[in-house]
């Protein structure tokens, strides 16, 4: 039939698009906008960092890292993180929980309260500790006579840290528990498990990749915050000068080698946990390919001709 | 008695959904819970499982009252209406869950999976995750999740709302089949009443929170308790009469109503069968005219239309239609033989009424 088939020639290029589909102009158009965008804002400065960090040699590079006040800011830095990370798993999963599976009396107002660092400048988030806890503050004289150290310590700054950390698992978390329900966990309880069998083996698995991606989000920003770090911290080199501030202090005084150094060294950290994120999800896709290529015996309606003999149930 | 209620009741805050349930599941009965849309059946089947806690009555399983005993304890299966797979497992660890958590050697737990896995047709997707897997063998992992741990009884909410219609079919029957081969204790919760008839040894009838009827398909169709169960088990004309001088009518229709004062209006209710048609027009003493015939099959379903207006629904075979000769806009005469008086909801029916016979010529049979 070639009348028929020439008809249909002219449309022939567009025929197979959908309705929806928009045309590859424009699809185009959007993937070159949002790849430029990446590179020139994302990648290139990225980049830069570590050719600015190695401009003067390996030997410099290696020698700003192990300066004893740079292997401090790194400890602390760690410290920081290794604290305030699990503080905000165990918080955010709590708050997570209450808002996803019970119905109370100010679930809006916590629901609201949650998101208060996001809107909060850090500022002035490290200044209300200050307020709160230093000399001048309410609990500053108690505190004093009591020689605790809060501010222009290291305590100030795991209490800063966690108050800008603060949204990020619980606001990863509550879409996912809300989306999967509770009847799985109820599932498990029918089958003999008891609630903490439960939590670890069903609720845990079942909000996995909410969490993951929680706490990569947040112990970014725990080692990556400076604002309300910087406020209560002090600057005491060697003591109480995270990462980012030693960046700043380093930078200040015209040691940009140095500075870049400790920078790159906070971008590689923060390359390594997407690179730990990126290798689960590979992992966890590999594991679903693997299920579904595995031999199949029997097609769904093959199943429902005459059960095999039955044994006790 | 596998499962035993008394005067069991439910309240959500001040709702009452389930009111003064009391009945029991025989031993290796396959039984359903029927009713409406929140009709309270699956308040009803989670307090069994220990889901729910009642607020009043006593739930027995196998002779032991479990009101006081947690649902890890109740040794019962449950199947949820949406399967509630654990998605992060595979089939093969979905089934063997409760096995595990039972502290099972890991070599009885495999061989009971693989037993399962066969046994639900399964064999070659225990790697598969939830995600992976068609809605009927969704199902079939989950019912072979429940069965694992050996329950006493099996419950099922909405085992078939899930999938759609030709795979519920077979689902049904191969229920049938299962629950005939493992002999096990089953309760389940279906809206479908078809379902229910299919499927069920007995059924228990449930309207807003109130048990209306316990039966077997049968008794449930043809001896049903109330009105409620009559219009909701298979097809039922219901009319309202006006009673006059001990004769109730509605239309050009006239019942015996003796007893009952002038002016009192009275319902009664009848089966599509219970409408006899003849193409004869001086055979039964109604006229009508057959509005339109559909076709469900082996079976027809007529609407009839009076002079009045009265629209009657009536049912014959494929044979019966061809043998009297009938077609839509057809006039014909038509009787109705059966039909009972029916009462208030909750309340119990009137016995069923003939109407006695003019000619030998009927069609269908009772009710």
């Amino acid at each position: 039939m070639p009348g028929y088939l020439k008809s249909k020639r002219p449309g022939a290029s567009t025929a197979s698009m959908r309705g929806t589909e928009e045309s590859p102009f424009f699809k185009w158009l959007l993937i070159s906008i949002a790849l430029l965008f990446a590179v020139v804002f994302l990648l290139l400065p990225l980049i830069n960092v570590f050719a600015q960090a190695l401009s003067k040699g390996w030997m410099v590079y290696w020698r700003a890292l192990s300066d004893p006040d740079s292997l401090a800011a790194i400890r602390l830095t760690l410290l920081v993180a290794a604290i305030s990370v699990p503080l905000n798993v165990l918080f955010g999963l709590a708050s997570a929980w209450a808002i996803a599976k019970f119905s109370f009396r100010g679930k809006s107002l916590l629901n609201t309260l949650i998101d208060l660092p996001f809107s909060v400048s850090p500022v002035v988030a490290g200044l209300m500790y200050v307020l709160l806890f230093g000399l001048q503050g309410h609990f500053g004289q108690w505190l004093n006579e009591h020689d605790i150290k809060i501010i222009f310590a290291v305590p100030g700054i795991v209490l800063a840290t966690l108050f800008v950390t603060f949204p990020f698992v619980a606001r990863e978390l509550v879409p996912v528990m809300e989306s999967t329900g509770s009847e799985q966990e109820q599932a498990a309880l029918t089958l003999g498990a008891n609630g903490w069998q439960t939590f670890w083996r069903v609720t845990l698995p079942s909000v996995k990749w909410g969490l993951i991606y929680g706490v990569i989000l947040c112990n970014a920003r725990a080692m990556g915050e400076f604002g309300a770090v910087s406020v209560v911290s002090g600057h005491i080199s060697g003591m109480t000068d995270t990462m980012p501030l030693r960046v700043e202090k380093l930078y200040n005084e015209y040691n940009s080698a140095a500075a870049f150094a400790t920078a790159s060294l906070l971008a590689l950290l923060a390359l390594l946990t997407l690179g730990i994120k990126t290798l689960l999800e590979w992992n966890q896709a590999r594991e679903y390919a693997r299920a579904q290529s595995a031999r199949t015996l029997a097609e769904p309606g093959a199943a429902f001709v005459a059960p095999p003999q039955q044994s006790t149930p | 008695m596998s499962i035993e209620l008394k005067n069991v009741s439910k309240h959500f805050g001040d709702v009452p959904a389930v009111n003064q349930v009391s009945f029991s599941v025989r031993d290796g009965e396959l039984m359903a819970l029927l009713g409406p849309s929140g009709g309270g059946k699956t308040t009803v089947l989670r307090m069994i499982a220990g889901l729910e806690t009642p607020t009043d009555g006593d739930i027995f399983i196998r002779g032991e009252r479990v009101n006081d005993i947690k649902v890890q304890k109740r040794n019962i299966g449950f199947v949820f209406q949406n399967y509630a797979l654990f998605q992060n497992m595979n089939v093969f660890k979905n089934i063997a869950f409760g096995l595990k958590i039972k502290k099972w050697r890991p070599g009885k737990i495999k061989t009971r999976v693989e037993e399962l896995l066969r046994l639900l047709g399964l064999e070659g997707f225990e790697n598969r995750y939830p995600h992976q897997l068609s809605g009927g063998q969704r199902q079939r992992v989950a019912i072979a999740r429940a069965l694992a741990p050996k329950p006493s009884v099996l419950l099922l909410d909405e085992p078939f709302g899930a999938v759609d219609a030709k795979i519920r079919q077979e689902l049904r029957e191969w229920l049938v089949r299962l629950h005939h081969d493992l002999n096990l204790t089953t309760l389940f919760v279906t809206h479908d009443q078809e379902e229910a008839m299919e499927v069920s040894n007995r059924i228990v009838i449930f309207s807003r929170g109130y048990l209306e009827q316990v039966g077997t398909p049968r008794e449930v169709y043809e001896q049903p308790a109330n009105e409620f169960v009559a219009r909701f088990i298979g097809v039922m004309n219901v009319l309202e009469l006006t009673v006059k001088k001990g004769i109730g009518r509605v239309g050009e229709l006239a019942f015996p109503a003796a007893g009952y004062p002038d002016g009192e209006k009275v319902r009664i209710g009848f089966r599509p069968f219970s409408v006899q048609i003849s193409p004869d027009l001086n055979h039964y003493p109604y006229p009508a005219v057959i509005r339109q015939t559909y076709f469900l099959g082996v079976m027809l379903r007529l609407e009839l239309q009076l002079p009045s207006g009265l629209v009657l629904r009536s049912r014959m075979t494929k044979e019966e239609y061809a043998a009297l000769a009938l077609y839509d806009g057809r006039k014909v005469s038509i009787q109705i033989r059966n039909y009972r008086i029916l009462a208030k909801e909750h309340e119990p029916l009137g016995p069923e009424l003939t109407t006695p016979e003019k000619t030998s010529l009927y069609i269908g049979e009772g009710i």
